[in-house]
């Protein structure tokens, strides 16, 4: 039989029970890894051969229950999926376990995930449609109808990307990637009515699309590659479209930009800012502008850059929009 | 070694509310024996918002950025993580969708250019540790960074989505990116070690939710004050403008000082190379930062 290798990892391993302790602690665990070892063979064996009280959610096994994500060295993983020896390759031979949420830990690697859900269930993540009870026969949709969704509906509702997002972390409010990415899921279905209540939702200011940071945490952090940032590019693509762009300082920020290329080429930095906050709201960057100006930041509208060739990109603007901003 | 030569992706902060980058940029450019050959009929990015509202146009604009660089038979240098994430996924897109290619080539035409894929996309930090090496940089150092202590900020477009600039940039992982860490030791200086080294700097927000931005930023220069460093160093001319420009207003947020120097990295491996300080636009710093 052939022998396996195996590598010597310690785990730190975060501790606490919300009931008894103070404070959380970490303690140590060291095993001989096998290559097929994935982090979930890890918590078992804490658990079956360490320490019986240690507690951690899990499932399926199968990647597809979305219970037991957890994050290593702060990276965020699905346990079953994720093998140590790839672990090992990024952060070396010491590997730290911890839950999702620290601040919301319940105990070791549960955490409560009410604010993960009550977010998630504010985009009516459900298809809102007119079915008959008791249908005759299926709904068959196409294959292009289903192209559509882009792979969103795979979407295990881990957490993963909602636990990384560093807007959801600072802003309460905001509904974060994973809700976002199921509002698309709806809103691309050829069968659901409920697409501008959806786009309604996820266009307020301070909980909505316009609160994504742009970091690519939840792109990362997807354990099935569904890049939610990308959806969330759509719904700002949708709210456009559908004509339901708000006049505020969000969407003449992303409007900005194309009135800029189309003068200069390039980004008019002084005028996106006055564009995007308008005459008034403007004026609460005069002191940074003061600042700036005194530094050699800020360049007169004369000494403005241009590109060469604007005759193409005015060309190019004007056959290749595909939406207007009133 | 043969002299390295680039189409070189300016962007728009340089010429604007960054000068000090371009003059880094250039200063350790010359140093190197860099040729950097503008890419002049170049036009903004579009930074990751211009997508949201009219992708498409955003992506004929891009494409249309990198023919030019196709034209001249040049790889890319951005000196932004923002222009180096429009490029590169721009060409990502573009690359792995002949539909959508034909789509844009289409457009293209009607202004007598094609993307064909040739040119790589790469930031400038790379093009130095990769191409023209780690240890030949470090061989050229006059001033070590010796009693320096620097945390690496990476700032989040260069470094993710790591399938995008694949390696471009280095392969770099988005979880334990090193190219920073390493071009720091190289100059002789010491790389501080703190958890948010990978993190969001929180500028794509700054108009619509400057509350977000502000405890973003502070954050990150509260964890690199803890981890006592002495200043810190950024690739990206956005992340700069955020934690250098706004740093006062980060401090009212957080209530808490978070004032610490912020340099571009290009401006760190020129003190490094004895470069005057003047030559690499420091004194546009709103953060003061001297160097004996």
């Amino acid at each position: 039989m052939k022998k396996y290798d195996t590598k010597k990892v310690n785990f730190k391993v975060f501790r606490f029970n919300k009931d008894t302790d103070r404070m959380p602690y970490y303690q140590s665990y060291s095993f001989d890894v096998a290559q097929d070892e994935v982090i979930l063979d890890i918590l078992n064996k804490i658990k079956w051969e360490r320490d019986g009280s240690f507690s951690y959610r899990r499932s399926c096994r199968h990647g597809i229950c979305g219970s037991c994500a957890i994050k290593v060295n702060n990276k965020p993983v699905l346990s079953c999926k994720e093998r140590v020896f790839d672990l090992i390759e990024i952060f070396g031979y010491e590997l730290v376990l911890e839950p999702q949420d620290i601040k919301n830990a319940i105990k070791d690697m549960v955490i409560d995930k009410e604010r993960f859900w009550h977010k998630y269930s504010s985009v009516k993540p459900f298809l809102v449609a007119n079915i008959e009870a008791h249908p005759k026969s299926e709904y068959i949709i196409s294959q292009k109808e289903a192209d559509r969704l882009e792979e969103s509906d795979y979407c295990i509702q881990c957490g993963n990307c909602f636990f990384a997002c560093p807007s959801v972390e600072v802003n309460g409010d905001y509904i974060g990637p994973a809700a976002l990415l199921k509002a698309f899921r709806f809103n691309v279905d050829v069968r659901d009515n409920a697409k501008r209540d959806r786009l309604d939702i996820v266009n307020q200011e301070g909980s909505g699309v316009w609160d994504c940071v742009k970091c690519y945490e939840c792109a990362e952090a997807c354990p099935k590659d569904l890049s939610p940032i990308d959806k969330i590019t759509k719904l700002h693509n949708q709210i456009f479209e559908e004509n339901m762009a708000k006049d505020n300082v969000a969407t003449r920020h992303a409007v900005g930009f194309k009135d800029s290329i189309e003068k200069h080429g390039f980004l008019d930095e002084g005028e996106l800012v006055r564009y995007s906050e308008g005459n008034m709201g403007v004026l609460k960057h005069v002191p940074e502008a003061i600042h700036m100006f005194k530094n050699g930041k800020l360049i007169m509208p004369w000494q403005m850059p241009k590109s060469q060739k604007l005759d193409e990109v005015d060309k190019l603007i004007k056959s290749c929009s595909t939406v207007k901003f009133k | 070694m043969e002299n390295l030569k680039y189409a070189f992706f300016v962007g728009c902060t340089p010429k604007q509310s960054t000068p000090e980058l371009m003059q880094s940029t250039l200063a350790i450019a010359r140093e190197f024996n860099i040729e950097l050959v503008e890419l002049v009929e170049a036009t903004c990015c579009g930074a990751s918002h211009m997508q949201d509202y009219d992708d498409f146009l955003s992506l004929v604009l891009n494409a249309r950025n990198i023919c030019y660089a196709e034209k001249r038979g040049l790889t890319i240098v951005t000196v932004c993580n923002t222009c180096q994430l429009n490029l590169a996924t721009a060409k990502y897109r573009l690359d792995h969708d002949e539909k959508l290619k034909n789509r844009v080539n289409d457009k293209l035409s009607e202004v007598g250019l094609e993307y064909k894929g040739t040119s790589e996309i790469k930031h400038f930090l790379y093009a130095l540790i990769d191409d023209y090496g780690i240890d030949a940089i470090a061989s050229r150092v006059k001033k070590p960074l010796k009693d320096l202590y620097i945390a690496p900020f990476y700032g989040c477009h260069n470094i993710r989505p790591k399938e995008v600039h694949g390696a471009s940039n280095g392969n770099e992982d988005p979880y334990r990116p090193t190219s920073l860490d390493r071009l720091i030791t190289a100059l002789g200086g010491h790389s501080v070690e703190y958890e948010h080294k990978n993190k969001c700097c929180g500028f794509h927000v700054e108009l619509q939710a400057p509350k977000t931005a502000n405890k973003i930023s502070g954050g990150a220069m509260l964890d690199a004050i803890e981890n006592r460093a002495d200043t810190m160093v950024t690739p990206c001319p956005l992340c700069h403008l955020r934690l250098d420009v706004q740093q006062k207003n980060i401090s009212k947020e957080m209530g808490e000082d978070v004032s610490i120097p912020i340099l571009h990295m290009p401006q760190m491996v020129g003190l490094a190379l004895g470069i005057e300080p003047d030559k690499l636009g420091i004194k546009h710093n709103i953060t003061k930062f001297t160097f004996a």
